[in-house]
């Protein structure tokens, strides 16, 4: 292999200091060819195309995946007044970061199903989080009774609990959460006609993906932790 | 950590450059690292008419997918011949590249089942199918029973001795489907080829394909999670390919949470230290410590030895001392728990392979871990080492570096789906990591992430991609979604970085629709990239600062006949004066041999170039000679003898 480099610095550096004797040497080169490229009628027509697709796709969902991404929204929701915690509560840094992703991760989630119900003249559930207290409006009236979700009670105890406690008991509550979660994934895919569309499958299968992998690791955070620690 | 996005360049003395030479960069293929600002960041959306930002590479066409297949998501590539072969949901699409300025479309084939990721190997196709819509004939009404004998879920097999009449031979159907899949073919076994199907999906209940479970293997022995599929083909009979084993390569999986710091983390920890700052540990983990936490700590060594007022260096030295100690305490006693740990659950699948057959390893993204896998028995891969990494949220896919000395994984995080390359998500988050192989571990050495900012509209994260074979460096053209394609140079480790780059704006103005790179590969000369929406892009490379004609031609004397980027091809350079040129360049750029040696070298090779028969033989054995002997004083003597080699390959070829 190859020995020792300069750093990416030193080598814009040395870049610099021969572009600055030499910047003029390949100016007389002959302009690049164009790239080939469709002309513009053909372009209008295949653009048109696409959004006559994507609206007719819109006519054609299962009411199972509209139950799905309605109830996964307050799902989602809850797990950012758990996530959101964290900061408040004296989480331990691994935690903070795995609270820092899912906060993000099911945000942007959030806003693609709300997109997806809006697209189809649904409505979308809103979220509002206070002072950690969350408020759903619209859509998912049953939000609550989605596989995994904690009772009030239990969203108090996370509330309350700091330091070390804290960590033991979100990793514990979020694996409930998340395999409720693979649950309702599990329940779509088991009914008749559901998640044929691409963008429903797709993003069931993220979240079964993704929160599959995030299980497996918050299990081991979880039995690394000893009771004495 | 700083969260926040970094880039890897220091501007200044590139803008310093700039100024000089305004008025001299009249042609746009005169390029220089790297622009600034980044044209990348506030194109215009469109369709087909977007913004676009193009720095080292040039655009030699692009071709809009076939109207079958417009609005329905283009997937990966593979190639033989003169043919891209180009995954589509909907199907599969054949392009004729062989005038790269106007790809024909030859064949479209309709046949719907999600991913439709795509592999080769000799005449035979490889399709993978995962969507609960696929149907055994091909049909697009989907499959609306949840069980149901007529869906496809597993690898789809096509005979395309005819490459423009793809016929549908056989098909082998997986309990999870397949999202992706990887052929292996072993150097000794020349009768059959092996698929390693990757499902992440759900599991068919057992009423749709007998024997599948999704219960944990706990209580079924037979469950269809935490393992991998192994199909074999028989090359001669391709409809007798079966599954023959089902390996369970997670067992057992016990890494920890994350690979621990990085080489710049201990840096700048040290660097800190030589400044008087105070490290601490977490768990094991060394940190600086905030003032707040550190000024109590003094006072109360300042109260124990009975003096007052402000701490002294010795007060500092002794709770530094006391702190070192904790440390060591905290790192042993997590060592002796690691060590009692019972097996954690590990990962339930694997998303992506990718082999490697020339050294006998692969690279296994599963869930949260990467895997390095013994193939060499391909009906058994073994688990070498994993690793695991908190800024890692969902394995993607690997590569390794010519020489197999270093692998590097992606995060595909939040499915490729997201906009995960915003200016305010965290650099390691969705980004590659990379690592070396040493004696069987992976050693964490840094990561990269696509350096420019994209906006809320577009999907953008780590995704797939292929070596170049610029002979002597490591780089690869890679796909970042709507983040476009990005050349990045890993030959060193710990400082990846950025020499050429495509984007496009969004595709949409208003709102995130897919689109962008989902893989780009580099094919005899050619970047060609599966655009997920405006079909496909095909690319070359231009000399630059960064890098010479003579290491792009010595790269475009590598030949392929077929390439799955999955399965990974080990480059081989014919001897040319490219090749030798092309190590001369790099001595000249990095300083491995002195000016005078370099502009001699140059005229040797000329003079041979020039000369015929036994004339230029005994100038290329001169020269040889002659290299030989000064390397041991060159600034990098590696890379002279890899000169040497090339110039006597020339020589041999006399």
């Amino acid at each position: 292999m190859t020995g020792p480099q300069p750093s990416p610095h030193l080598f814009a550096a040395a870049l610099a200091a021969t572009l600055v004797l030499h910047g003029c040497a390949t100016a007389s080169m002959p302009a690049p060819t164009p790239p080939a490229r469709p002309d513009a009628d053909r372009t209008a027509r295949l653009e048109a195309l696409y959004r006559a697709r994507a609206d007719s796709v819109r006519m054609t969902y299962h009411p199972a995946d509209a139950h799905f991404m309605s109830g996964m929204i307050g799902h989602h929701a809850q797990a950012l007044v758990m996530s959101g915690f964290a900061p408040e509560n004296d989480a331990s840094p691994t935690i903070q970061t795995l609270c820092a992703r899912i906060i993000n991760a099911q945000k942007d989630e959030i806003a693609v199903m709300q997109e997806w119900l809006r697209d189809r003249g649904l409505e979308a559930p809103e979220y509002h989080i206070e002072d950690g207290h969350l408020m759903i409006h619209g859509g998912a009236e049953h939000a609550m009774h989605m596989p995994g979700m904690l009772s009030p009670e239990q969203i108090e105890e996370l509330r309350h609990a700091r330091g070390s406690d804290f960590d033991r008991l979100f990793l514990a509550y979020m694996i409930q959460h998340h395999e409720g979660a693979v649950t309702m994934v599990h329940e779509l895919f088991a009914t008749n006609g559901a998640a044929q569309d691409d963008f429903v499958f797709k993003l069931a299968s993220d979240i079964q993906a993704d929160q599959g992998s995030e299980i497996a690791r918050m299990q081991l955070m979880l039995d690394a932790m000893s009771p004495s620690n | 950590m700083n969260p926040s996005f970094r880039l890897r360049f220091a501007a200044l003395p590139c803008l310093l450059a700039l100024a000089l030479m305004a008025g001299c960069a009249s042609s746009d293929t005169f390029s220089f690292s790297p622009p600034d600002p980044d044209p990348r960041v506030g194109l215009e959306p469109g369709f087909f008419d977007a913004g676009e930002a193009i720095w080292n590479l040039r655009m030699v066409s692009t071709t809009p997918p076939p109207e079958e297949f417009v609005g329905r998501t283009n997937s990966d590539l593979a190639f033989t011949g003169d043919y891209a072969i180009q995954g589509n949901y909907d199907g599969i699409q054949i392009w004729d590249i062989s005038d790269p300025r106007g790809p024909e479309s030859v064949v479209t084939y309709v046949c719907p089942a999600s991913q439709s990721d795509v592999s080769v190997h000799e005449n035979l196709l490889f399709v993978s199918g995962e969507g609960l819509g696929g149907r055994l004939d091909c049909g697009g009404e989907g499959v609306q029973e949840a069980v149901s004998h007529e869906r496809l879920r597993g690898i789809r097999i096509f005979d395309i001795s005819d490459v423009r009449n793809p016929e549908y031979v056989a098909n082998v159907q997986t309990c999870r489907g397949s999202h992706t899949h990887t052929v292996l073919k072993h150097p000794e076994d020349d009768e059959n080829v092996y698929i390693y199907v990757s499902g992440s999906s759900s599991v068919r209940p057992a009423e749709e394909l007998a024997g599948c479970s999704g219960l944990s293997p706990d209580e079924d022995p037979n469950s269809a999670l935490f393992r991998i599929e192994v199909i074999r083909v028989p090359l001669a009979d391709p409809q007798s390919a079966a599954i023959v084993s089902s390996p369970r390569i997670f067992e057992g999986l016990t890494a920890p949470e994350r690979h621990g710091l990085s080489p710049a983390d201990y840096r700048e920890l040290e660097e800190a230290r030589a400044e008087g700052a105070i490290i601490g540990s977490r768990r094991g983990t060394p940190r600086v410590l905030p003032d707040r936490m550190v000024t109590p700590m003094l006072d109360s060594i300042v109260a124990a030895r009975g003096g007052s007022g402000a701490p002294t260096e010795a007060d500092r030295a002794a709770l530094q001392e006391m702190l070192d100690e904790r440390m060591a305490a905290e790192q042993a006693a997590m060592a002796e728990a690691a060590a009692d740990e019972e097996p954690g659950p590990g990962p339930t699948q694997c998303h992506d392979i990718t082999v490697y057959p020339a050294i006998g390893l692969a690279g296994g993204a599963c869930g949260g871990y990467g895997l390095l896998l013994d193939i060499t028995d391909p009906g058994n891969p073994m688990r070498l080492a994993a690793v695991a990494d908190s800024n890692f949220s969902y394995w993607h896919s690997a590569t390794f570096s010519n020489d197999g000395s270093k692998i590097l994984f992606t995060d595909e995080w939040g499915g490729g789906g997201a906009p995960k390359c915003r200016y305010d998500d965290p650099y390691e988050w969705g980004a590659n990591a990379i690592f070396t192989i040493e004696e069987g571990e992976m050693i964490f050495k840094s990561y990269y992430k696509l350096p420019a900012a994209q906006t809320s509209l577009e999907n953008c994260v780590a995704h797939n991609g292929s070596l170049i074979p610029i002979p002597g460096r490591d780089i690869m053209i890679q796909g970042w979604y709507q983040g476009g394609i990005s050349l990045i140079d890993w030959t060193d480790p710990e400082n990846p970085f950025e020499i050429a780059f495509h984007d496009r704006g969004p595709l949409l103005p208003d709102r995130m629709r897919s689109a962008g790179s989902w893989s780009v590969y580099w094919y005899n000369g050619l970047i060609v990239n599966s655009e997920i929406a405006r079909g496909l892009d095909i690319f070359e490379l231009v000399p630059s600062e960064v890098m010479t004609q003579n290491e792009i031609d010595a790269a475009n004397s590598v030949t392929l006949t077929q390439l799955n980027s999955q399965g990974q091809p080990i480059f081989e350079w014919p001897a040319t004066f490219a090749l030798a040129r092309a190590y001369v360049d790099q001595l000249e750029r990095w300083n491995g041999l002195p000016e005078s040696r370099i502009d001699w070298a140059r005229g040797r090779l000329d003079a041979a170039e020039g000369a015929m028969g036994d004339e230029r033989g005994e100038i290329l054995d001169e020269l040889a000679g002659s290299l030989e002997a000064m390397a041991g004083r060159a600034g990098d003597p590696e890379k002279v003898a890899d000169l040497v080699d090339a110039v006597r390959g020339l020589g041999d070829e006399m």
